[in-house]
């Protein structure tokens, strides 16, 4: 399986060329060999200095991770109460920064398990960290439907054990669906991160002068030797992971949107909610690969491996995505509108003209509207612009979540229980919490880990005919070197 | 033991410092934030201050205070106990005997009020009562209660009522007290007590009375002063002018066919008010009965602002204060000159329905009923008696009974003579039992200040629940017993007498009006119930006396033989003594009034109104009414019926009016008259006439205590003694806003099917013109219910919203109280809301009253998204809340159609506070921090009730099983009972073409549901 | 690492031989040899290389890839656990009315299902693989090759193991640099 894989990996370039595409850029740029990858990514990990950038920019995400722990602190001693939330909108910014982490966390394992199997080869210079950025996702999603409990204390109810009181889950509730689908999707993002990391930890192992990082990085490494027959058993493992990982990735939000769904409340119960919630999940997550790709190309001069064309078609896709939401903004309005549902019509009403109004059409105007320049070839080869693009769908994708959840919360059945909810200072603190954590993580991650896959890369190197060159040779490939 | 010391001293400039800063909410958390602090868990621990000696020498009078505040702990504890043996109070029905933890006992009592009587039941558990319901054989009640009885029961707990008698503000004790009164009445035995006055409120009790006149024989000169600041002073003085001599009217509503209420709200603020709703309600009601052959009666009603007896109205027509006179004229008038019979079918002025509802009274002749009420002036009573008259309804649907005061007098006249003595120096003693006239008199009185004035010789003492404003520029301030707490008796306004028996042993020390009068008597020693039972065994000499004792203090009612059913006095009772005198008198006038045809005989009463300004009414708040309830959470935290208010009281507007002042909701605006100032901030109420404001009295308190202080206005501040109930003011608007807490946002239907009513007309045209259906096709299983399937229906011809329901529910469930900051940001607790829905133009909208607890919906959305099974359904068919396993997801709330469920975000529920432990209900859980409830069909009276059957190896009795919001209820609106059983009430009523259910599109398939509102407009006017 | 490794085995009395190692420039090179030494009749040898060459497994391999089934019957394990768990809690062992829905509400119990099927088969495939290729194993006598670290770089190795039933050094050695080794080297175990 693996074997007619690389075949039609080696026959790509042709092949695409044929299919009439114009002349595309590299997905690798040319003089790299094997040892130029492998001590390139490497050397970021081993013998880069800590650089003033990545302390300064670490050093501000620590802070913000302070911000969580002391706003999860007074949440705990508290209560719930201290967030903005009521009768009838209970839930609040917890649950819409749930909905947008995991959305986010999407595109990773989409990158690296769907773009595998369709052996787009373009993808393995950004799956590495798009996985990493998956997980850290994933853990900040994780975060809130904890912190939201009124008794978080207890939230091991939702686990299935013989306990005293002859109690079990409730399975037909979303929420348990949910907590069976994020700690899957969770555990088998982090298999299927650290294997893919087996074979460059080893190459780290064996690179590495200090004994600290030997020893680090020798057992991380498990003793990966190269065998053959260990890459055989591999790289089928990584394939049917990759198999599995893409049902995963599409259940997930699918029972995230269930959430809502299967509710009964105007503006959530809707069919259309799981397709919807997907497209809008890749589309989120692949603006946040884009945000964080961008600058780190740049700052660790990985223009060579990062190339314009995989910023081409992250942006492709993500224009794509994008219509399937605007397709679904559309639907929920013309669904409301032809099943003639008072509640459902006054509900779509609400959300256009009703006091929500502003973040409706800001949601409208990031997620629908603006990433339209996506369709100029120039808009996409700019990577500035395509950096604040991909900044304003983030913005927008938090925005639809929060009139999901709040706008259909406010405005129900009975007009006598509608209220506004408005978020505090500690819905405040906790979102930007969860935004240091997540920088954090990522900032731990690209100083100690390969932020890009170096057997792939090497593969890469073999496939686009680089090859071995002397070490004299090397040294005539400068890196190329940050600004900062 | 020094360091003991020091470290108490420390505490005590903490609990200074903590009970300075408790403000409205906080006080529900100050006190457990005390109760922390090591100093006083360790008092607990002794559970008394035995050092409190040591601590007074070092610690700050202040700070002792502070403590003393603190230490309700104490009081608590030891009014924990079973009322002494000495002292045996009867229980309703069951005979006393040891008390057996854990059963519940009931006591008949009875609650006085503002110069009216409601006879209660008090449940007692472990020797504290935890719940009152209406006594079901006391006529004025019925079983039934209104919101202020139900919530009189914190009032009982309240932490911040006074607790020690105070001289100067100075802590001292009964002994002192003793003492100096002792001097006074001996000094003023000298002079035959030509300085000493007695104020009261309004006085029912004949004990009292006997006692207040004993003391004026013994005292020849001394005077007797009664100030009730919302009191009958019209009524009287106009019953003077037609009858002769004061009399009160009582209404037989069950009689009436046509009534006309001139701005009487008999529903919810008027003496009367349970009996009147119940006797209103079961003159229309529908749903029992086939819509053909049912009968209803017909409601005008002409009022200035919106109350709940105009929202139940057929007809209702705004009409400033000014007007109503004229109004009330023009229907006499009309009443006597039958030629004019109305053409219009769309009246559209006042004359015009004063014709139409002229020609629909004559119509029903002795069925009619015209009232006013207390607060319309004389020339608008006078003129409602010759209408009365004319119609022949005097005898038929009213009723003249001797008043039930003590001695009825003059209010206004009472206190501004009161007055007028202080500042003429001619008072030395001023003994002040129960009225807070430093707060609530007349403004152009200046009471507090005729109080501060007073020559520092002389003595003034204030006897009262709360060390209130008065009790401020008293120098002596006495604790009164709360009436659970005290031995007393009270008539009620139709004549019934009750005895009021202490359900618990005195919890601050407080003593009762009769007990400190006894002093004065030089009997200081006497115990109150042997004044009661002394006064009594004066009425009832002979050996019969104790069997008449006991039956009185079992029955709630003084008296061999029930009162009837309805309130026309029977005979024997003084009322139709009175009655029978004063028919002829009235007779005799008759003539005299044909000759200046009856209204024209009425003098016209001058009204002048420059047009800048604006007509003020001042009226009793809804909720806690004259401000003697300011301190009460419960009722602070009521939503007002109509603008679902809580906290506060506004200025209230009609959408017009506000418009042309260029004021919205929550801008503060100042009223001005006489040169007094008041600035509240404005809400506007559809439905108020234009060119008037409603201002409720109550709010603006200084030292109610934790919970009252400063919330709202003080409207008293304006009101004058000519001039108590409606005045014209100048209004500024001041630009500046004030936050206002409501719990409902959103009064228009928006086209949703939720209130569902007919005309009665309608009704007999097309029976089943309400009925929808509701199912649809669903492939989900039916569960059966073969045991018990319990169901409720709510009548809304029947709500009348006056919220007893709510707060019955409160007490019963220990439903905690959140503060106006939670409120605001829509986390009240009530388990059961009452919506109230407008329909139609904004200038008169049609007001609809919708009880909504929780449904119990049978495929019940909650209990679909819960993850961990904390909301299931029972075999009985209850949705069932299990706290202990509720992880406050709040799924369920928002999956809840009817948003009934309530959430915890605080530790809502006092769990520290001693004396409110005493008050929990103790088989109903107390909430934690981030738990979901909601109404559980009162499940604890089902096991209660099932518990007791199965002990009986009997079948649950039909009808056995009362939810607390239905038993509160003074129209039976509610109806609760086992769905199986074919006798069931709710059952019956289900099958009722008026039956629907709330959202039944959804397919919830709701056990509660709703009886269509049914209204009987003027057949006369179409579409009306 | 890899130096001191050697010493502590040097240490110890006269060291048996692992294999005979040799190193190749190229991917392409050693799949040649590795080729070769099939047709030699060797079979007991393994390829290291920087990264999977296509064809190599299948000319070194001894037994076929066993991770798809490995896989499925995790999958299938976790699919059965996952419908069992939520039949027993909902239907045997708390068996109580949830918002009139029927006991035995099996759509309800398919995303759960369906989640436990992916997480039982993913874990069970890296267990699995880790388990099959006898990994973790910090130190294997491979390891000691001179310039073996390359192998996780640009290196690329053949080994003819030692239980080889046609293992003669002589002529391994030989037959290795025939191949075009860069070097050949003795492997002790």
């Amino acid at each position: 399986m693996a074997a007619e894989m690389r075949h039609t990996n080696a026959a790509e370039p042709p092949a695409e060329s044929e299919r009439g595409i114009e002349p595309l850029a590299p997905v690798l740029a040319p003089g790299q060999t094997y040892a130029s990858v492998t001590d390139k990514i490497s050397s970021i990990v081993l013998e880069r200095p800590y650089h003033p950038g990545w302390l300064i920019g670490f050093g501000i995400s620590f802070a913000l991770v302070l911000l969580l722990l002391f706003a999860i602190g007074v949440l705990f001693t508290i209560g719930v109460g201290i967030w903005g939330i009521n009768i009838p909108v209970a839930w609040g910014f917890a649950i819409t920064n749930f909905v947008w982490w995991i959305g986010i966390g999407h595109a990773g394992t989409l990158i690296s398990a769907i773009l595998l199997l369709l052996r787009q080869r373009w993808r393995t210079s950004i799956n590495r960290f798009a996985e990493a950025m998956t997980l850290f996702a994933v853990a900040c999603a994780g975060l809130f439907p904890i912190l939201h409990l009124g008794r978080p204390q207890y939230f091991y109810y939702l686990i299935p054990y013989p306990n005293t009181m002859k109690v079990w889950p409730q399975f037909r509730s979303p929420l348990v669906w949910d907590f069976f689908a994020v700690s899957t999707y969770g555990t088998v993002s982090l298999l299927f991160w650290y294997m893919g990391l087996i074979p460059d930890l080893a190459s780290i192992r064996d690179h590495a002068r200090k004994r600290v990082s030997q020893i680090v990085y020798g057992v991380l490494a498990l003793g990966w030797r190269g065998s053959a027959v260990h890459w055989r058993n591999y790289e089928s493992t990584y394939l049917l992971m990759a198999g599995l990982a893409t049902p995963l990735v599409v259940s997930v939000h699918s029972i995230v949107s269930f959430d809502f769904a299967v509710g009964i409340v105007p503006g959530w119960h809707s069919t259309i909610f799981p397709p919807y919630f997907v497209a809008g999940a890749i589309f989120s997550g692949f603006a946040m690969v884009l945000t964080i790709a961008i600058p780190l190309r740049r700052f660790y001069g990985l223009q060579d491996f990062i190339t314009h064309r995989h910023l081409d078609n992250m942006a492709k896709v993500m224009l794509a995505n994008g219509l399937i939401v605007a397709y679904g903004y559309v639907m929920e309005n013309f669904m409301a509108w032809l099943g003639g549902d008072p509640t459902e019509v006054s509900s779509s009403m609400d959300r256009m003209f009703g006091r929500y109004w502003p973040a409706y059409w800001l949601l409208i105007a990031c997620n629908v509207l603006i990433p339209q320049v996506l369709w100029s070839r120039r808009a996409r080869a700019n990577t500035a612009l395509l950096w604040v693009v991909s900044l304003i769908i983030n913005v927008g994708m938090w925005t639809e979540r929060f009139v999901i959840v709040v706008q259909s919360l406010h405005h129900d059945f009975l007009p006598s229980e509608w209220k506004m909810y408005y978020g505090t200072i500690w819905d405040w603190a906790t979102l930007l919490g969860s935004l240091g954590l997540f920088s954090a993580l990522l900032f731990l991650f690209i100083r100690f880990l390969p932020m890009i896959s170096i057997y792939e890369l090497r593969e890469l190197v073999k496939e686009t005919g680089g090859g071995k060159q002397r070490p004299d040779l090397m040294s005539a490939t400068p890196p190329t070197r940050s600004k900062l | 033991m020094d360091e003991n010391r020091r470290d108490i001293d420390v505490d005590v400039e903490e609990v200074r410092g903590r009970l300075e800063a408790a403000r409205g909410p906080e006080y529900w958390r100050s006190l457990e934030e005390l109760a922390g602090t090591p100093a006083f868990r360790e008092w607990l621990h002794r559970e008394f201050p035995r050092q409190a000696s040591v601590w007074t020498d070092e610690v700050s009078r202040r700070g002792f205070l502070g403590l003393m505040g603190a230490s309700l702990a104490l009081a608590g504890l030891s009014g924990c106990m079973t009322p002494k043996a000495a002292q045996k109070i009867v229980p309703y029905i069951e005979q006393p005997e040891k008390l057996t933890p854990g059963i519940p006992r009931l006591f008949a009592t009875a609650m006085e009020m503002g110069g009216d009587a409601i006879g209660l039941l008090a449940i007692s558990r472990e020797g504290r009562p935890i719940k009152l319901e209406g006594n079901p054989d006391h006529p004025s009640s019925r079983g039934a209660t209104d919101p202020f009885a139900q919530a009189s029961l914190l009032t009982l707990y309240d932490p911040d009522r006074s607790q020690t008698v105070t001289h100067m503000g100075r802590p001292a004790d009964w002994e002192e007290l003793l003492a100096a009164m002792t001097a006074v009445s001996a000094a003023q035995r000298t002079v035959a007590g030509t300085g000493l006055r007695i104020l009261t409120g309004t006085v029912t009790s004949p004990t009292l009375g006997a006692q207040i006149r004993r003391v004026l024989t013994a005292f020849p000169q001394a005077k007797w002063h009664q100030y009730e600041p919302v009191n009958r002073d019209n009524v009287r003085a106009a019953s003077i002018q037609a009858l002769g001599r004061d009399a009160q009217p009582l209404y037989d509503f069950m009689r009436a066919d046509v009534i006309l209420s001139l701005d009487a709200d008999f529903l919810l603020t008027m003496p009367g008010r349970v009996r009147y709703a119940r006797d209103f309600i079961d003159g229309r009601r529908v749903a029992e009965h086939d819509a053909v052959v049912a009968k209803m009666n017909r409601l005008y009603v002409a009022e200035s602002g919106v109350t709940v007896t105009g929202a139940k109205a057929d007809h209702r027509i705004p009409l400033r204060p000014s007007e109503m006179e004229s109004f009330a004229r023009a229907v006499s008038l009309a009443l006597e000159s039958p030629a004019s019979t109305p053409a219009t079918n769309k009246p559209a002025n006042p004359d015009q329905w004063a014709a139409l509802i002229a020609a629909d009274l004559r119509a029903s002749g002795p069925r009619a009923l015209v009232l006013a009420g207390p607060e319309q002036p004389p020339a608008v009573q006078l003129l409602a008696h010759a209408m009365n008259t004319r119609l022949g309804a005097v005898g038929s649907t009213l009723h003249y009974a001797a008043p039930n005061e003590e001695e009825a007098v003059d209010n206004a006249a009472s206190i501004r003579a009161l007055a007028d003595d202080m500042a003429a120096g001619r008072v030395q003693a001023l003994i002040i039992l129960g009225a807070n006239p430093a707060y609530n008199a007349p403004a152009d009185l200046d009471f507090a200040r005729k109080l501060d004035a007073l020559p520092p010789n002389s003595f003034t003492l204030h006897v009262g629940l709360y060390n209130d404003e008065t009790a401020n520029h008293c120098q002596w301030h006495c604790p009164e017993a709360h009436y659970l707490e005290s031995w007393s008796d009270t008539r009620a306004l139709d004549g019934t007498v009750s005895l009021i028996q202490p359900l618990i042993e005195s919890l601050y020390q407080g003593r009762t009006a009769a007990e400190v009068l006894a002093v004065l008597l030089s009997q200081p020693r006497s115990n109150p119930r042997d004044i009661v039972q002394d006064y009594w065994r004066a009425q009832h000499p002979g050996p019969g006396f104790d069997a008449f004792w006991r039956k009185s203090l079992r029955d709630g009612i003084v008296g061999a033989n029930k009162p009837p059913t309805n309130v026309i006095p029977s005979a024997g009772t003084p009322a139709s003594g009175l009655f029978a005198r004063t028919q002829p008198a009235a007779g005799r006038q008759q003539p005299a009034a044909g000759s200046q045809a009856g209204a024209a005989g009425v003098p016209q009463s001058a009204i002048r109104k420059p047009q800048s300004a604006i007509e003020l009414l001042f009226r009793p708040d809804p909720t806690i009414y004259d401000g003697r309830f300011a301190n009460n959470g419960w009722l602070q935290e009521l939503p007002k019926p109509i603008t679902k208010l809580t906290w506060d009281n506004a200025v209230l507007l009609s959408p017009a009016t506000a418009k042309q002042l260029g004021v919205v909701n929550e801008g503060m605006v100042e009223l001005e008259a006489g040169g007094r100032k008041v600035s509240g901030p404005v809400w506007i109420q559809p439905g108020h006439a234009d060119g008037c404001a409603t201002v409720h009295l109550g709010y603006g308190r200084t030292r109610a205590g934790r919970v009252g202080d400063g919330q709202g206005f003080n409207a008293y501040l304006l009101r004058t003694s000519d001039s108590p109930w409606s005045m014209v003011a100048t209004v500024r608007k001041t630009g500046r806003t004030q936050p206002l807490a409501t719990t409902q946002h959103q009064h228009a239907m928006e086209g949703g099917e939720i209130i569902r009513a007919a005309t009665l007309k309608e009704l007999r045209e097309r029976p089943d013109s309400v009925r929808k259906v509701d199912k649809h096709p669903s492939l989900l299983p039916n569960y059966r219910y073969d045991t018990h399937r319990w169901g409720m229906t709510i009548d809304l011809t029947a709500c009348v919203g006056c919220n007893a329901c709510v707060v019955g529910c409160q007490a019963e469930n220990n439903i905690p109280v959140v503060g106006k900051d939670q409120v605001s940001r829509g986390r009240a607790m009530h388990w059961i809301r009452v919506d109230a829905w407008y329909q139609g133009a904004p200038e008169d909208p049609r007001i609809h009253f919708q009880p909504v607890p929780c449904m119990q919906c049978e495929k019940a959305p909650c209990e679909l998204v819960c993850p961990v099974g904390a909301t299931v359904h029972s075999a009985e068919g209850l949705n069932e809340m299990v706290y202990n396993r509720c992880i406050g997801t709040r799924y369920c709330s928002n999956n809840c159609p009817y948003k009934v469920r309530r959430f915890n975000f605080l530790q809502f529920s006092d769990r520290t506070t001693p004396s409110l432990q005493l008050m929990y209900n103790p088989e109903v859980t107390l909430r934690t921090t981030g738990v979901m409830e909601k109404c559980t069909y009162c499940v604890q009276r089902i096991e209660k009730t099932r518990i007791a059957a199965e002990r009986e190896d009997r079948p649950i009795r039909t009808g056995e099983i009362q939810t607390a919001c239905q038993q509160a209820c003074p129209t039976r609106a509610i109806e609760f009972g086992d769905l199986n059983d074919p006798d069931c009430v709710a059952r019956r009523l289900k099958e009722s073409v008026l039956n629907y259910e709330l959202l039944g599109e959804l397919n919830t398939l709701p056990r509660t549901t709703y009886l269509a509102g049914v209204r009987n407009p003027n057949p006369a006017l179409e579409g009306a | 690492m890899t130096a001191e490794a050697i010493h502590d085995h040097a240490s110890e009395p006269p060291p048996a031989l692992y294999g005979i190692a040799a190193e190749f420039d190229t991917s392409e090179a050693l799949l040649r040899a590795a080729r070769a030494a099939h047709l030699q009749g060797y079979t007991r040898m393994d390829a290291y290389s920087p990264f999977p060459i296509e064809g190599m497994a299948e000319v070194v391999a001894r037994h076929p890839n066993p991770m798809p089934r490995i896989m499925f019957l995790g999958g299938l394990a976790g699919a059965l656990t996952g419908y069992g768990l939520q039949y027993y809690c909902a239907v045997i062992a708390y068996k109580i009315n949830v918002a009139g829905r029927p006991y035995h509400s099996w759509p309800s119990f398919i995303p759960v299902t369906f989640e436990l099927t992916i997480l039982f088969s993913a874990i069970s495939g890296l267990i699995g693989m880790l388990a099959v290729n006898g990994l973790p194993k910090p130190w294997h006598p491979i390891f000691s090759t001179p310039h073996f670290e390359r192998a996780t770089r640009d290196g690329f190795f053949l080994c003819i193991e030692s239980d080889d039933p046609r293992f003669d050094p002589q002529v391994v050695r030989r037959f290795l640099s025939q191949q075009g080794a860069k070097e050949v080297h003795d492997v002790e175990d």
